[in-house]
């Protein structure tokens, strides 16, 4: 059922008039905290965790950048829970995979009311200060990505957010809802009773709805989509091999930033930093020995193998392992295509439902019989 | 050029295949000597990891044995093993290991016929496949 509030603003305004509203939620105890993301002193955005209102006028919910995947953040502060109660302000991918970790037990949203914003898309974090120093806003930002134009200045938001079917995020209490609302207006959306309650104790009333939105919304998944296809196919035709994958991968040195950006590499300690591939100097020079050389650093593709058969069934395509590869290796397009592939197998989505259950961690007598062709 | 042997990889359950290839063997059944086989306490044991590694280090094939669903030693390790296979085949498959290459079979303790029927059926069927596109060794293929 629509449940919008409708707040317009004036140029410049926007964040002021948020920072406003969540000022009024603090101040009544809806929460103790907000995490959001925010100007900081020296430049750049990232998510702060802000316990005092009076710092709230320098929030930037919808900077379009996100240096770190929000649930990772989320779960640092939850998994161990402060008893505290705090607003988050995502965005969709950071939602998926903070569902992905709740269920993993990482991360825990009782105490946290969750708000979404729609999401135009991000730009690296290097682009996004460059445009921030220009003088460029979240507002003209909006501005420009609603009317299809991301490019500024010779940067794009990354690749994975022009492929992302999924602007708007579910599953959360509230919504920051810009797209198909006009430039002057943003239109706050309440889904849950929690999300209600928040509203009312900050005195706003719902009762406005925004026309154009479902339309505009349908239209930029349709178009999201579409690119998502062309994107996979692309992919598909030029990477059918191990061998076109060790090309792709050529440029790896096993640093693991991937993983280490990941939301979902949900592993406390990765098995390819343990003793298990600590090996001693005359087992690498058996392995040199049987085909004359060996690349080191050794198990590369193994590395990237493994982590597709760990991760690939929470991927929410948020291509934090591409903006955080050193060697600018386009990371998303592998893990996004594989994911798509072993979610499809179990009619898995990552992040769609906080009630579907992981697809390996739950398992039935007759299912699957394909696999072994066997019936007794 | 010598007949292409294809190389199996075999992670036999303890309690019911490997006991199967143990069966065969006492029962003088002979089975290709294509399969190396590796005893695991149960099919759900079977990490991802150990199958990845062998089809990277050129296993023509990788043929995983546990209990009939329902007889797993340890209640449900083969079901576990069902589904991440169901996984790892597709990711497999997207970069060119074909699904025909990566068994999974249910071998009880007591089918040792079954054994050998597998075995050799996955041997004949990998010999008309050719070998692995990993398979640095196979007749025909440059060292590199």
């Amino acid at each position: 059922m629509a449940n919008f509030i409708k707040l317009s603003f004036k140029k410049g305004e926007l964040n002021q008039k948020l920072a406003d509203i969540f000022k009024g939620m603090m101040e009544k105890g809806v929460v103790n905290a907000l995490l959001a993301p925010m100007k900081q002193p020296k430049r750049g955005v990232m998510l702060t965790l802000v316990t005092d209102p009076f710092h709230l006028e320098a929030i930037d919910p919808f900077a379009p950048v996100a240096p770190v995947n929000g649930a990772k953040v989320v779960s640092s502060i939850t998994a161990k829970p402060s008893g505290r109660k705090m607003a988050a302000v995502l965005r969709s991918c950071e939602i998926r995979a903070l569902v992905e970790l709740c269920k993993l037990k990482q991360a825990n949203l009782e105490d946290v009311l969750l708000i979404g914003i729609d999401c135009l898309g991000r730009y690296e974090n290097l682009d996004f200060v460059k445009l921030q120093a220009a003088g460029e806003t979240s507002e003209s930002f909006i501005v420009k990505a609603l009317a299809g134009n991301t490019e500024n200045s010779g940067c794009d938001v990354s690749g994975a957010c022009k492929i992302c079917e999924f602007p708007v995020a579910d599953n959360v209490d509230l919504r920051l809802c810009i797209i198909g609302t006009g430039t002057d207006a943003l239109y706050i959306e309440s889904l849950t009773p929690k999300g209600d309650q928040a509203l009312e104790t900050v005195g706003l009333k719902t009762g406005d709805t925004p026309g154009g939105r479902e339309a505009a919304v349908q239209q930029l998944v349709k178009k999201r989509k579409e690119a998502c296809d062309a994107a996979f196919a692309q992919y598909r035709a030029s990477t059918h091999s191990i061998d076109a994958l060790e090309d792709k991968l050529a440029n790896c040195i096993n640093c693991y930033n991937c993983r280490v950006a990941c939301p979902v590499c949900y592993c406390k300690e990765c098995v390819f930093v343990t003793d298990t591939f600590r090996h001693n100097g005359d087992q690498y020079m058996g392995w040199a020995d049987t085909f004359g050389t060996l690349k080191m650093p050794t198990d590369t593709i193994f590395y990237h193998l493994t982590r597709m058969s760990h991760m690939s069934l929470f991927c929410v395509g948020c291509g934090q392992c591409t903006s955080a590869c050193p060697n600018s290796i386009d990371l998303m397009p592998i893990f996004r295509t594989a994911a798509q592939k072993t979610q499809e197998r179990f009619n898995y989505q990552a992040g769609r439902s906080h009630d579907e259950k992981q697809p390996l961690t739950v398992f039935e007598n007759d299912e699957l019989v394909e696999v072994t062709g066997q019936v007794k | 050029m010598s007949e292409f042997e294809p190389k199996i990889v075999g992670f036999f359950c303890n309690w019911c295949t490997f006991t199967a290839a143990d069966l065969a063997g006492t029962s003088r059944l002979s089975y290709p000597h294509n399969i190396k086989i590796i005893r695991m306490m149960c099919s759900g044991m079977v990490d991802p990891k150990y199958v990845i590694k062998a089809f990277l280090n050129g296993a023509d094939g990788v043929l995983i044995g546990g209990c009939w669903p329902g007889d797993c030693h340890y209640i449900n390790g083969n079901l576990k093993a069902r589904r991440r296979v169901a996984m790892l085949t597709e990711i497999l498959k997207e970069y060119g290991i074909d699904e025909k290459r990566f068994w999974l079979r249910w071998i009880a303790a007591s089918e040792g016929t079954m054994l050998r029927e597998v075995v050799s059926e996955m041997t004949a069927k990998l010999k008309a496949l050719g070998p692995s596109p990993l398979n640095r060794e196979a007749p025909g293929k440059e060292k590199k």
